[in-house]
């Protein structure tokens, strides 16, 4: 339990930082210690495999290409450039947006606790045969939300290419 | 404390201690080797036959004046070299070098020759691998130098492209063994065919073999892929303003890295301790010829082949090595389908 809570605390705290921090690559390194933090949460729920693709999915590639972009643009200190007296509801812009999205999340969060809670579900072990059962309720049981991620994915490739597509004589 | 449990602290710092050894003589195979294949002598004037040549090498190294750029990030600058080195320490944790033991009868039970036995070992090696690119490009962004900052982004866009070889390589193999854990997948290879042939996987997957000697190296950033540090074109590329311990510890991650690339594939492909003559109580010895063995093949072709160009790399991973992988890993579970593991 002792782990659990350091878990725990980690990735709040990493999380927190990653939005309390101005520079982006100290961002993207915070994100990647929640990360560590979540994968070693799942080590305490039994689930070796889901911990380690957490590793090698989330913190391994994903944030290696995050880094990659923010060191690519050499992204500069954010400046905030808002009335820090005003309350974040009330600026104007994308400030606003966020703020609502974040309160729109609370609530989705409050909700969620409320409803859950007793439910034990069971991770899958890390031994091949729970990897086999992890991949054949991929194909079935999730089959239509494992296929419509992958579409999205797509979708989001595609967006890529054209946006980064050059266009001949432009 | 059980006499076992003293065995397992023991044998932890053994191979903490080895790994550090494993890296000196790296050092001096690879200029011995390196002299050998340009007709030179190497170091010969330290010790007999230059033998001492690395801890020379080691002294003078620490006794260097530790400098940092005025304009560098001084936190990630200093952390980044860490971050390496313990990527490369961590990866060997879960490694199998030898049989079940009992020490010669002096332990009450048998242990596992390896630090940690864990059932997703091959997973784990992968995913140590893939954090280890933190150190180069952290070392690279923290500098605050053009060169480092190229050589930060070329080993980040370099690794994340043959990392997916490299895994589908693994995957290939997980396949035929039907195992994550690597003690079970050398166990898996144990004894012969019709007597002969030695029961390894590297017969089975001669293609992934290849893959993974090939994208092995891009990972450890070795030439003829060394383009982090390419030194024509970037000075020393990630660790161009590093020196003394710092720069050290990027030399020290990247030799035990092959290291431990090295005795991934012999346990992976090469059968791991399972040879012919030894008794599997001495399999360590098979086990220590086949890693040399890979690691001069590592050194050979360092010395032999020029550095491609960053185009033909990306063009080679994307093009060439991925879509063989890709049909590599489908062949490898047709036939796991038809004929059964």
């Amino acid at each position: 339990m002792t782990l659990f809570y350091v878990f725990a605390v980690v990735a709040i705290l990493a999380s927190l930082l990653v939005i309390g921090q101005r520079n982006p690559i100290y961002s993207v390194l915070l994100l990647i210690a929640s990360f560590g933090a979540l994968s070693g949460l799942y080590v305490l729920l039994d689930a070796p495999f889901a911990a380690v693709i957490q590793i090698i999915v989330y913190a391994g590639a994903i944030m290696v290409l995050f880094l990659f972009v923010v060191m690519l643009l050499n992204a500069p200190h954010e400046d905030t450039e808002y009335d820090e007296r005003v309350h974040p509801l009330f600026r104007p812009g994308p400030m606003r947006f966020g703020a609502a999205l974040a309160v729109a999340l609370l609530a989705e969060l409050v909700w969620a606790v409320n409803k859950g809670g007793g439910e034990a579900g069971q991770f899958a072990g890390g031994s091949v045969a729970s990897v086999g059962a992890i991949g054949r309720s991929l194909f079935t049981e999730y089959a239509f939300p494992f296929e419509v991620t992958s579409i999205l994915i797509l979708v989001a490739m595609v967006g890529a290419v054209v946006l980064a597509r050059h266009e001949k004589g432009a | 404390m059980t006499p076992l449990l003293i065995a397992q602290i023991v044998l932890t710092l053994f191979v903490f201690i080895m790994l550090l050894n494993s890296a000196a003589a790296m050092v001096y195979v690879e200029r011995k080797v390196a002299a050998l294949l340009q007709q030179r002598l190497g170091p010969y004037l330290v010790g007999p036959k230059g033998l001492l040549q690395p801890i020379a090498d080691v002294i003078k190294l620490m006794f260097k004046e530790e400098l940092r750029p005025r304009a560098a990030d001084a936190f990630l600058f200093a952390l980044a070299p860490i971050i390496s080195a313990t990527c490369a320490f961590a990866a060997f944790a879960v490694v199998p070098f030898g049989a079940d033991t009992t020490l010669f009868g002096w332990l009450p039970g048998s242990m596992h020759l390896q630090v940690a036995e864990v059932n997703v070992a091959v997973l784990v090696v992968f995913a140590i691998a893939s954090m280890s690119v933190y150190g180069i490009v952290l070392a690279g962004w923290s500098s605050n130098s053009k060169y480092s900052l190229l050589g930060g982004l070329r080993a980040s866009a370099q690794m994340i492209s043959y990392e997916l070889s490299y895994g589908l390589a693994l995957a290939s193999v997980l396949l035929i063994g039907n195992s994550l854990s690597l003690r079970e997948l050398v166990n898996a290879q144990a004894g012969t065919w019709f007597g002969v042939i030695p029961r390894w996987f590297l017969f089975l997957q001669p293609v992934g073999f290849a893959i993974y000697l090939i994208s092995g190296i891009a990972e450890t950033n070795r030439a003829p892929f060394d383009f982090p540090e390419a030194e024509q074109e970037l000075v020393a590329g990630y660790h161009t303003e590093y020196s003394s311990m710092s720069f050290a510890m990027f030399f020290l991650a990247e030799y035990i890295n092959m290291v431990t690339v090295s005795a991934v594939a012999t346990n992976l492909f090469l059968g791991g301790w399972h040879g012919p003559f030894l008794p599997e109580s001495l399999g360590w010895i098979w086990f220590l010829l086949k890693v040399s063995a890979i690691l001069f093949f590592y050194v050979w072709m360092r010395w032999t082949l020029p550095r491609y160009r960053y185009d033909q790399l990306m063009a080679f991973g994307w093009k060439v090595l991925l879509p063989v992988a890709v049909v590599n890993l489908l062949v490898t579970a047709a036939g796991v389908l038809y004929f059964g593991s």
